[in-house]
């Protein structure tokens, strides 16, 4: 029997702008051991569905304006807050997407995990300290923390990402709860500690015989865990069916869609370079960074070397993949070379002229000549400027055009990275993340530089517009005849997009190579991880993936 | 490149679609702000005016008539030394409002500009600026205008610059905050690697993004100088009877509430009626210089 059961479930939320339906009549049910994928594009829904369930959604503006879901024979919709609470607390459990900021910072972790145990709703449920602290040890333990009873007094800041990611699971799972709902529970973690924590669900929900709803945006990470996938768009079902059914006998043009998008493959475009000539030129490169977070600690002047060492060139014509998990110092290396970052050590050459140590002003003609694209859409556009000032700005400044035809100039930009001329008056916040990512594409294009460097500017988008996005980019690299580092930390967008690739963790380069070379025969076992991890959409060969480990 | 700057100023005005013109659009749009903007005009000019259109002389004593309730004569009625109501409130409006946008204008200027560029510099320079602000927050601020005013002599233009010097520290640490969380946006870092020089990056890409906070500071500061001029008044440091202003009206009202209500009663309604103009104008320019806030 099915313990989940939603019927014709619709969720509006009334703005000032009109009734947006955020779900829209969805129904779908869940049994015990089983795991339902709601996978969907962002502001597809999937999401409002789950927390109108919990009923976590801030009302109004949201309201539930129809249809049923039974937990247990129960509707969870109509049921008081009182019983809501119940349910909360014994019954369904959530594990939330970033685990940063899900735990509260000035608790131990131990004390946030026996909070539902010792200060239970129900009087006669609650547990002792001790009878509490010995189940959370018990269970931080079962979820892969490495000397549980000694971190059951650290605080959150004291663990890494996945292993938080890997308390909240434990956390979730504390109040033993019969329906646990994962809402992107691996969007914030580097690919290897996906790779762990996918497993970690997989094994849990087995052992347990939980039923699991896994909300993600990603088809490549479903296709693993699921037995049930839901596709959703606009509020609506697209698409319901069995894992291998979605992935192989795919009924839905928009699933479709998503299943294109993903990128796979080699690249396809060809090599332009000419090994000859070299663009940029990294020689001995140190960076590194006073270290201010070890207060109590004795060793003054301590740095972290965040990038230490590196020599590189880039020849005129490729595109470089750089790629490294969190804290591998890729970005810091961007933004060295740019001279963006103070170097410690080393030189950068642009184009025979060596960068490292010129002054702010002596870089300004370069500046021109060497640009970059963020990984933020959202935060790299200023919001209180229009396009057209956001696009104009490089060009007046750097006198390349002049009062008379900058309208001109700005708008055969526009044309260039695909957006309507109509909305040079616009401001960013009018913007989807995709036209974002266009206009910040625009401005780092508009002096017409020589060399980009673009960081992570696609991990912020949708899938689809990823797509896009990612076929701009290289449009343009062979319109404008532009070098290219493109920083990543997702393989198979570097695979896609790059001629070669480096490799990079704790500040120094693990591997270099072509791409395909390097994609076919990885040598360092770094590398090789790495390859190891990617999610495939591909359910039979992610499972065996899954079972081989 | 002093050139190319003016050029780009020049342009954004002819394509009319700077901030401050979008802004001013949408102001336009808001009835609220509309009316505190109005009410506003109407007390800047009345005071600018004020030496015409006063109907008595501010400082004609008439003793036999003494305090009178409103009438058709004096119509907000009159002081215990008989002196027309309207006319004391007309000419207290000229100091208290000298006094409110002047202060604030240079606690507005020193703040802003102290503040952005602690904040974007940061390390040392934010250090020995943060310093100064502090140690003068340190300082007495009554021993300070005290010994101004014995240096320089009572003089109702210095009075506006000590109040600007005191109020400008707070306005600078506000402003330093939000620099120094906006200028590790990515926004600012592309600034930078377009080449665009510290100066213009403070100017064009920082400054206005903390004019949210700014301005309702701002509306907060105005009313709280006023109520400041009134104190140092009533010390004996600022205007000195027969001058007035709203403050010191409101202070002898104070004394004479039970007998004579109307000596408290209208120059209290003068100074709230400031107040609320400037928050509903407040309120509008901070949703007008947010693009983020819909246009209509």
């Amino acid at each position: 029997m099915a313990i989940l059961e939603v019927d014709g479930l619709k969720v509006y939320f009334h703005t000032r702008n009109g009734v947006v339906k955020a779900v829209d009549d969805v129904s779908f049910s869940v049994d015990s051991g089983e795991t339902l994928a709601i996978v969907g594009e962002s502001g597809s829904g999937k999401s409002v569905t789950c927390y109108s369930l919990l009923d976590l959604l801030p009302k109004p503006p949201a309201k539930v304006e129809g249809g049923t879901a039974l937990f247990n024979g129960k509707d969870l919709l109509t049921c008081s807050a009182a019983e809501m609470r119940k349910h909360r607390c014994n019954d369904i459990a959530v594990i939330f997407q970033d685990p940063m900021t899900s735990l509260n910072p000035f608790l131990t972790v131990g004390e946030q995990l026996i909070e539902p145990l010792i200060y239970h709703p129900n009087r006669d449920q609650r547990q002792t300290r001790p009878a509490a602290k010995q189940k959370a040890i018990t269970l931080l333990n079962e979820v892969g923390i490495i000397d549980a009873e000694n971190r059951f007094d650290s605080y959150p800041h004291e663990f890494s990402g996945g292993m938080r990611q890997r308390v909240m699971i434990a956390m979730a799972l504390i109040t033993e709860p019969k329906l646990l709902i994962c809402d992107e529970p691996t969007t914030a973690l580097d690919v290897t500690i996906q790779a762990q924590i996918l497993e970690l669900i997989k094994q849990l929900q087995q052992t347990r015989n939980v039923a699991v709803i896994f909300i993600s945006h990603d088809l490549g990470v479903v296709a693993g865990i699921a037995d049930k996938v839901i596709v959703m768009c606009e509020g609506t079902i697209r698409e319901t069916g069995d894992t291998d059914g979605i992935f192989y006998r795919t009924q839905n043009d928009y699933t479709k869609k998503l299943l294109d998008a993903i990128p796979e493959g080699p690249k396809t475009t060809l090599n332009r370079s000419h090994d000859s000539d070299n663009l940029v030129v990294v020689n001995h490169l140190k960076t590194y960074f006073k270290d201010q977070s070890h207060i109590k600690g004795s060793a003054g002047g301590r740095f972290i070397k965040a990038v230490d060492d590196i020599s590189l060139t880039i020849a005129r014509g490729e595109i470089l993949g750089l790629v490294g998990e969190s804290g591998s110092g890729k970005s810091t290396l961007g933004r060295s070379i740019l001279q963006l970052a103070p170097t410690t050590e080393g030189t950068v050459k642009f184009q025979n002229q060596t960068l490292t140590g010129l002054s702010p002003k002596q870089l300004v003609p370069w500046r021109k000549k060497m640009q970059m694209i963020f990984q933020d859409p959202y935060a790299s556009l200023n919001p209180r400027m229009t396009v057209f000032e956001t696009l104009s700005e490089p060009l007046l400044y750097h006198g390349m055009a002049t009062s008379k035809n900058i309208g001109h100039q700005v708008r055969q930009l526009m044309d260039d990275v695909g957006l309507a001329q109509s909305q040079l008056r616009k401001y960013p916040h009018e913007f989807s993340g995709g036209q974002r990512q266009r206009i910040a594409i625009g401005r780092a294009i508009a002096t017409k530089p020589d060399f980009i460097i673009a960081d992570e500017p696609v991990s912020a988008l949708d899938v689809t517009i990823q797509a896009q996005i990612l076929d701009l980019i290289l449009n343009l690299v062979e319109r404008h005849n532009l070098t290219m580092m493109f920083i990543s930390h997702d393989l198979s967008v570097v695979r896609y997009i790059s001629d070669r690739i480096i490799i990079m963790n704790r500040g120094v380069i693990v591997e270099q190579g072509k791409t395909e070379a390097l994609w076919a025969n990885p040598k360092a076992p770094y590398t090789k991880n790495l390859l190891a991890a990617i999610p495939l959409a591909d359910p039979v060969a992610e499972r065996a993936r899954i079972n081989n480990r | 490149m002093a050139e190319s700057v003016k050029d780009m100023t020049k342009e954004f005005e002819e394509n009319g679609s700077s901030l401050w013109k979008d802004a001013w659009i949408k102001l336009s749009k808001n009835h609220m702000a509309l009316f505190g903007l109005s009410v506003l005009v109407i007390l800047i000019v009345s005071s600018l005016l004020t030496p015409w259109i006063a109907p008595y002389n501010y400082e004609a004593q008439d003793l036999d008539l003494g305090a009178t309730a409103p009438s058709m004569a004096h119509w907000l009625g009159t002081d215990i030394f008989g002196r027309d109501m309207l006319t004391r409130i007309m000419y207290g409006g000229r100091v208290s409002l000298m006094v409110g946008f002047i202060a604030t204008a240079v606690a507005l200027v020193i703040g802003i500009l102290w503040g952005a560029v602690a904040g974007f510099f940061g390390g040392r320079v934010d250090a020995l600026m943060m310093r100064i602000v502090d140690i003068l927050y340190a300082l007495p601020f009554m021993i300070f205008i005290v010994l101004l005013m014995v240096v320089f002599g009572r003089n109702i233009l210095l009075l506006f610059l000590a109040i600007g010097a005191v109020e400008w520290l707070t306005m600078a640490r506000i402003v330093r905050g939000q620099v120094m969380a906006l200028r590790n946006l990515e926004f600012v870092e592309a600034a930078n690697s377009l080449g665009l020089s510290q100066w213009t990056i403070i100017r064009r890409h920082i400054i206005p993004n903390t004019l949210g906070p700014v301005i309702v500071y701002t509306t907060l500061t105005i009313p709280s100088v006023m109520l400041l001029e009134a104190f140092l008044s009533f010390l004996g440091l600022g205007i000195q009877p027969p001058e007035s202003s709203w403050g010191l009206l409101i202070n002898y009202g104070v004394e004479t509430m039970e007998e004579y209500p109307w000596l408290l009663i209208f120059p209290g309604i003068a100074l709230s009626l400031t107040l609320f103009a400037l928050n509903f104008l407040g309120d509008g320019l901070r949703d007008a210089l947010d693009p983020r806030t819909s246009k209509d």
